[in-house]
């Protein structure tokens, strides 16, 4: 993807950081995203919202993969799902607390990633892609006979707890507020990520990865770091995903899934900092109109694809980024 | 009746006859995406709906039309393929110029799209194609009860696959292809039609795609997702066989086939994931795909 994301209009204006470490204007859209997620719930459904955003967690994890560090991920349901799956059953099975469900389930994902990044990045580009969707394959067979993930049923009726054995969750309000901040503090470590040392050698990796080399990074451990870490808080998005939902099913490991990432980053653009979030809010609010069409979504998602590929390689924001001259 | 490892024969050569038909399938389908490769360096991820078309191609034949099958065996690739070259050249060719991974994500909205338009059409449930009546029944042959289609099927898909191996390595046309793999600019320099190259190839590996949907829809049923979850573990395929040799794709497509019906005899709940092991197995050994050359 190193091609598109390298557009000199964007790489030329500047992104001086504060002293906080965070450019005046992304603190200012952090800021209105962070009102809009406290308004949000009291002006429409609080679980669509908190759908909302789980998916652009996940589509912000995916983002940081694709558009930082230039790897092209088709499997990335398998942690989204597998995270999703362990949560599930450890809040319902074992009776832990919500936020210890969680992070097993985040832990869960991040193991996974580190197997299959490991194996994955010993192939490049198309390869890449191709392996990554394999094995997200081999988690939905393994999901589909495993004893605890109830076969095509799932996981139901997960009980949503007490968090950390104090504050009843039940309640969509009460759980709105923590999954807001799960994910509003997850968005924060992607930012705090992409804009580290560590995030500006990959994307040096992800412009030219001879020249990375040659400059003595070891490349293939930060293509490790960042498949990991990209994992793990796509993990965090499924297990929270699963409390939101009381629910862990195969749709969250199969292969649709990974796609519909894939479109939500290219939708709102890929290499942006808060397209994805927008990308996720579109696609899971035309899920939830269009649900009543059945597979017509699945053709509507398919013309996206085909749209966005041939006509709109930026995305949302990364049009509106080349409009303001400011990276977005 | 002897047996081995406690296996009676009938399981264990039924199984393997299963194994050969789906390596039967494996090794067109990864001969498609490896010739599409080759030239136009992009995955067709459509391949699967492809595969998919064909089968219902051949069963609105049969249904609409009265088109028998060994009519819709050469008719239907054509007309599938001939679909393909409208893709190919309204949509795929505008991308060459950008990085691969635009491509895999172009053909996945095509793949998105006919699998949405089949679905709403004809629902999920499967129709049936039945065998045609050449090929009904099947032979004993001691050891083993042998359907005739299937024995049809593992010595159409060999065929098709050594023709085309034939046809890439030892012709003329074969030669130009190799070389516009391997430098297109030198080879249009020499005054052949390389873009009209690149789309015949890919009409033509679509319609190998198409191909085998036809000799698919009488043994599975023909649905809109037959070609999805085929299409993942095709990938499997061409990433442990690496996409560098075509006689290598029908090597692998065949040979995992069978390691597949043997998972199902020894340890049935593996089969369903034995090709994806053996991959990470090779991406551990050797990268590149056995019979990968690196880039």
């Amino acid at each position: 993807m190193a091609v598109e994301t390298s557009d000199p209009g964007i790489a030329l204006a500047t992104d001086t950081p504060s002293a906080a470490g965070m450019s005046r204007q992304h603190l200012l859209i952090f800021a209105g995203l962070l009102a809009l997620g406290l308004v949000a719930p009291f002006v429409l459904y609080p679980v669509f919202v908190m759908k909302v955003l789980c998916f652009a967690l996940f589509a912000c994890a995916f983002n940081l993969l694709l558009g930082y560090g230039g790897l092209l991920s088709f499997g990335h349901a398998a942690y989204f799902g597998s995270a999703s799956y362990v949560c599930a059953h450890a809040a319902k099975a074992w009776n832990l607390t919500p936020e210890l469900s969680i992070l097993l389930g985040t832990g869960t994902a991040c193991i996974l990633g580190i197997v299959f990044g490991s194996l994955a990045i010993r192939r490049q580009g198309i390869y890449f892609a191709m392996v990554t969707l394999a094995f997200a394959q081999m988690v939905f067979f393994f999901s589909l006979q495993a004893p605890f993930t109830g076969g095509e049923d799932g996981i139901q009726s997960v009980p949503r707890g007490r968090l950390l054995g104090l504050i009843d969750l039940s309640a969509d309000l009460t759980l709105y507020f923590f999954v807001l901040a799960v994910v509003f503090l997850g968005l924060l470590l992607i930012y705090r990520i992409i804009h580290s040392p560590f995030g500006q050698v990959l994307k040096a990796i992800r412009e030219n990865e001879p020249r990375a080399v040659s400059l003595g990074y070891r490349v293939n451990r930060y293509k490790l770091a960042v498949f990991v870490m990209s994992a793990t808080l796509a993990g965090l998005a499924g297990a929270t995903k699963a409390i939101v939902f009381q629910l862990a099913s195969l749709t969250d490991v199969y292969w649709t899934m990974s796609g519909e990432v894939v479109l939500m980053t290219l939708l709102g653009g890929m290499g942006t900092v808060f397209g994805p979030i927008v990308g996720a809010a579109i696609i899971v609010t035309m899920q939830n109109y269009l649900a009543t069409f059945g597979a017509w979504v699945t053709v509507i998602q398919g013309c996206i694809f085909v749209v966005g590929v041939l006509l709109f390689r930026e995305g949302i924001v990364g049009v509106l980024s080349k409009w303001f001259k400011k990276p977005l | 009746m002897f047996e081995l490892l406690g296996i009676p024969p009938q399981a264990l050569f039924g199984q393997l006859l299963l194994g050969l038909i789906n390596g039967s399938f494996y090794a067109l389908l990864s001969l498609g995406l490896a010739v599409i490769f080759g030239l136009l360096n992009i995955i067709n991820f459509a391949h699967g709906a492809q595969y998919m078309m064909g089968a219902f191609v051949a069963w609105m034949l049969l249904n609409y039309l009265g088109v028998n099958y060994w009519w819709a065996l050469l008719l239907v690739p054509i007309a599938v393929g001939l679909f393909g070259i409208v893709i190919e050249r309204l949509l795929i060719s505008r991308l060459y110029h950008l990085d691969h991974l635009y491509g895999l994500l172009l053909t996945f909205g095509l793949a998105l799209i006919i699998q949405g338009l089949f679905r709403n059409q004809y629902g999920i449930s499967g129709l049936p194609y039945q065998i045609p009546q050449q090929l009904a029944g099947g032979q004993n042959l001691g050891f083993m009860f042998l359907p005739n289609y299937r024995g049809w099927v593992i010595v159409a898909s060999l065929v098709v696959c050594l023709a085309t191996w034939f046809m890439i390595e030892k012709t003329k046309l074969g030669a130009y292809l190799r070389a516009a793999t391997e430098n297109p600019t030198l080879v249009g320099a020499f005054g052949i039609n390389v873009p009209r190259l690149v789309t015949l190839t890919y009409g033509f590996g679509v319609a190998l795609a198409a191909f085998a949907g036809v000799l698919a829809a009488p043994i599975y049923s023909v649905n809109p997702n037959m070609g999805a979850d085929l299409i993942i573990v095709v990938f499997a395929v061409v990433v442990i066989g690496g996409m560098g040799s075509i006689l290598g794709s029908i090597i692998t497509g065949f040979g995992l086939g069978l390691i597949e019906g043997l998972t199902r005899v020894f340890y049935p709940e593996g089969s369903a994931v034995v090709i994806f092991v053996i991959m990470a197995i090779v991406l551990l050994v050797k990268p590149a795909g056995l019979f990968g050359r690196t880039a």
